[in-house]
């Protein structure tokens, strides 16, 4: 679909708002929280901030949570009786305030929970999904969106772009059809296209490292000591993996109460001692290096090898909820 | 209506206050059937989990019991679990998990009255309480959420 | 501070260790830990208000221990921590060099891990007026809003463990939490799951927390841990009186007086 541009005034974006909580849609929207900045549900528009370059979690919880039923069963006498998730229905969900980062990293979460074998339950959660995002008119140096194939007014990802005006009114991009009928369905809220560019409202944000450099690169470095010296800070925690918009690895976990009993999907970490320890005690990733090694590759070679795209959208969470601040636009500069 | 049953599961150590609650069937006394005894050697074998665990699984009240100080069969298990059950219980109160549900106490292998009246106190006590919901609801949520 | 960077280098130098643990810039206007092998590099040690992370977890990393002895820069938590590293018999005399560090960057050097706690005698751990206010007002609340409050407190916990791998006292290879035979704690982060890993947590480390707070520093969505271990310190203080670590004392919960009091057993 081509797409189309529209102005919305300010009050007519918490009709918006209003109209879609009005309308019985669950909304996510970022909201303070003492110093953080969280994608929570909102009921009122008074709840939502603009105060943040990025929340410091990300909003795949939405279409990947981090912890899910996969299926429960029950045992009887005569049978055993499974209730299977995928025959859920789940609600509507409006993301309102992700950023282009955001709405970007869906693309490769599509990927990958459609690769060889399409996901039930992801596939159903993200169809209920429209994701309403706004551009960054700032960003900070942990943010490399322009480095990965992004940008502060990206639409990837995103089924309508709001890019505030020097008026405080917005510039509404309609990216699908999705977006097309939520215009649509709100027409007297939209007005005609504003003069004003966008470009001028947007960050300026650094292009630190070019992406198809970087995995070029990467083919020859699988050897190199850079991966012990990088991580040495490393606690092995999960906070990169479960602040990231992309990472979707989980442990499927089965919790058993006599005969009855549920299959939960949860986050996890590459991170993670644990991740590829074997049975044997054999671990193919002993060192925190190792660990270190493979985000990266897998990131910046190994996805957009296989997908054409890479599994990082420069939001720079990982970087800024890490502990031990470990930097990945540093790490992989340095390369 | 019926009148609301706890369930009340007990850990108690083999040497004293299991042999103590051996005291209180021989001797005919009778007692609340609402507690399941669980036979440990030691009170110091009790894993603070387990309590929780009990919890989650639906009791509504816990009875912890074990030999008096200086006479535990293993010298000082009982000891070590006097501590134990000190900062468990303080940690239970500080996070509002209901420490009025979780009966201590000494019950020696001669105390067979006594293990009868500590669980018909901790019965009555229970039973005024009521069933422990909060716990509950928080055990039992995967029951109805699809995800969390 | 240049105390601090010419002692590094010398020990450096003369091979007295083959690493320093320090603190040196970092993103924005953070600092993190950093490992230097090279002498000229302790030009990069920095040492101010913002170097909170305790660098004592990284003296039970097998990959930091392979690069050889370490000198570790050690403001008063890490200071704590190390004595308690070695009052549980990971840490000997002579196995790390201790280069401390007072508030105001000065280099305080101690010959002996005895001598830490010489030093730290006078400077006991104390819980600020902050904290003990919000325990008080915690504890005040009725049992169930105390519980609902926890549970929703606890929500936005993701079982990430940085507040595990950020403690200097979780050193175990295998973690309670990581063994299945059986899984003893949820892995998943749904409310039980997160209830019973802060009970765990808190209870492993009863009598052991020194109060550094890495755990609530480290924990990505900031969730106030630091008032569970707290409020444990203050339990391990009234009851026992033995607050902080010591080489001459057991481990509080490995250890026990026969006439330890209490009110609540019958």
């Amino acid at each position: 679909m081509q797409t189309e541009n529209h102005l919305i005034r300010k009050a007519s974006l918490e009709k918006l708002f209003n109209n879609l909580v009005g309308n019985g849609k669950t909304v996510f929207a970022p909201k303070a929280k003492g110093k953080m900045v969280l994608f929570e549900k909102v009921q009122t528009f008074e709840e939502i901030t603009e105060d943040y370059i990025v929340t410091t979690n990300s909003a795949k919880s939405v279409v990947f949570p981090r912890t899910e039923k996969v299926f429960s069963y029950k045992k009887t006498k005569e049978s055993t009786e499974i209730t299977d998730a995928s025959n859920n229905t789940f609600p509507d969900v409006v993301l309102w305030g992700t950023r282009p980062c955001d709405a970007a990293a869906f693309i490769p979460l599509n990927n990958t929970f459609n690769e060889e074998y399409p996901d039930i339950i992801y596939n159903k959660r993200s169809q209920k999904v429209l994701v309403l995002s706004f551009s960054c008119s700032k960003c900070d140096s942990y943010c490399f969106c322009t480095s990965v194939n992004g940008g502060p007014g990206n639409t990837t990802g995103s089924d309508i772009l709001f890019t505030k005006l020097s008026t405080g009114d917005y510039l509404a991009e309609v990216i699908t059809n999705k977006g097309k009928q939520l215009v649509t369905e709100n027409s007297s809220l939209f007005d005609a296209k504003p003069e004003e560019s966008k470009e001028q409202n947007l960050a300026l944000v650094t292009a630190y490292f070019n992406q198809e450099e970087i995995q070029a690169k990467l083919q020859n470095l699988f050897e190199n000591p850079v991966w012990d010296e990088k991580a040495r800070a490393c606690l092995g925690c999960g906070s990169c993996a479960y602040v990231c918009p992309v990472c979707s690895c989980f442990d499927i976990q089965d919790e058993a109460h006599g005969s009855k009993g549920t299959r939960l999907r949860c986050w996890d970490s590459c991170g993670f001692g644990l991740f590829t320890l074997h049975t044997s005690g054999h671990n193919p990733r002993e060192t925190q290096g190792a660990r270190w090694r493979q985000r990266i590759l897998h990131k910046f070679l190994y996805m957009p090898n296989k997908t054409k795209v890479a599994g990082c959208v420069g939001c720079g969470r990982c970087s800024r909820s890490c502990p031990a601040d470990i930097n990945i636009l540093e790490t992989v500069m340095s390369l | 209506m019926t009148e609301f049953e706890p369930k009340i599961v007990a850990f108690v150590c083999n040497w004293c206050t299991y042999a103590g609650a051996d005291l209180t069937g021989t001797s005919r006394i009778k007692y609340a059937q609402n507690v399941k005894i669980i036979r440990f050697p030691c009170t110091g074998r009790i894993d603070f989990m387990l309590l929780l665990k009990s919890f989650g699984e639906g009791a509504d009240g816990i009875i912890v019991s074990g030999c008096h100080p200086n006479d535990c069969h293993y010298t000082s298990g009982n000891f070590h679990a006097r501590r134990r059950w000190i900062m468990f219980r303080g940690l239970l109160d500080m996070l509002g998990i209901d420490v009025r549900r979780i009966q201590y106490s000494w019950v020696s292998a001669a105390e067979g009255a006594k293990w009868a009246d500590i669980v018909n106190t901790t019965v009555t006590a229970i039973r005024e309480l009521g069933p422990y919901t909060d716990y509950a609801k928080v055990a039992g949520y995967l029951e109805k959420e699809a995800n969390v | 501070m240049k105390e601090l960077i010419q002692k590094a280098a010398s020990l450096l130098e003369s091979n007295a260790v083959q690493v320093v643990i320090g603190y040196g810039k970092g993103s924005v206007d953070r600092t993190r830990a950093i490992f230097i092998t090279n002498a000229a590099d302790c030009e990069q040690l920095i040492f101010d208000s913002r170097c909170i992370q305790n660098l004592a977890v990284y003296l039970t990393k097998a990959e930091i221990k392979k690069l050889g002895k370490p000198a570790i820069v050690a403001s008063i938590p890490v200071l704590r921590s190390i004595l308690q590293l070695a009052a549980e018999n990971q840490i000997k005399d002579n196995d790390i060099v201790i280069l401390g560090v007072t508030p105001e960057s000065e280099l305080v050097e101690f010959e002996s891990l005895a001598a830490i706690e010489t030093y730290l005698s006078t400077k006991q751990i104390a819980i600020e007026e902050k904290y003990r206010a919000t325990i008080e007002t915690i504890k005040a609340m009725p049992v169930s809003e105390r519980f609902a409050y926890w549970v929703k407190e606890l929500e936005l916990c993701f079982k990430c463990y940085a507040c595990r791998s950020a403690c200097p006292l979780c050193y175990c290879t295998r973690c309670t939490v990581e063994n299945n035979q059986p899984q003893w704690i949820s892995v998943a982060s749904h409310p039980l799951g997160n209830l019973e890993w802060h009970i765990m947590r808190a209870m492993h480390l009863a009598g052991r927390c020194t109060d550094c707070e890495a755990c609530y520093n480290a924990c990505p969505m900031g969730i106030p841990i630091n008032l569970l271990t707290k409020s444990m310190l203050q339990d391990v203080n009234d009851n026992f009186g033995t607050y902080g670590p010591s080489l001459n004392r057991d481990n509080t919960l490995s250890s026990f007086k026969p006439d330890d009091k209490e009110s609540f057993i019958r």
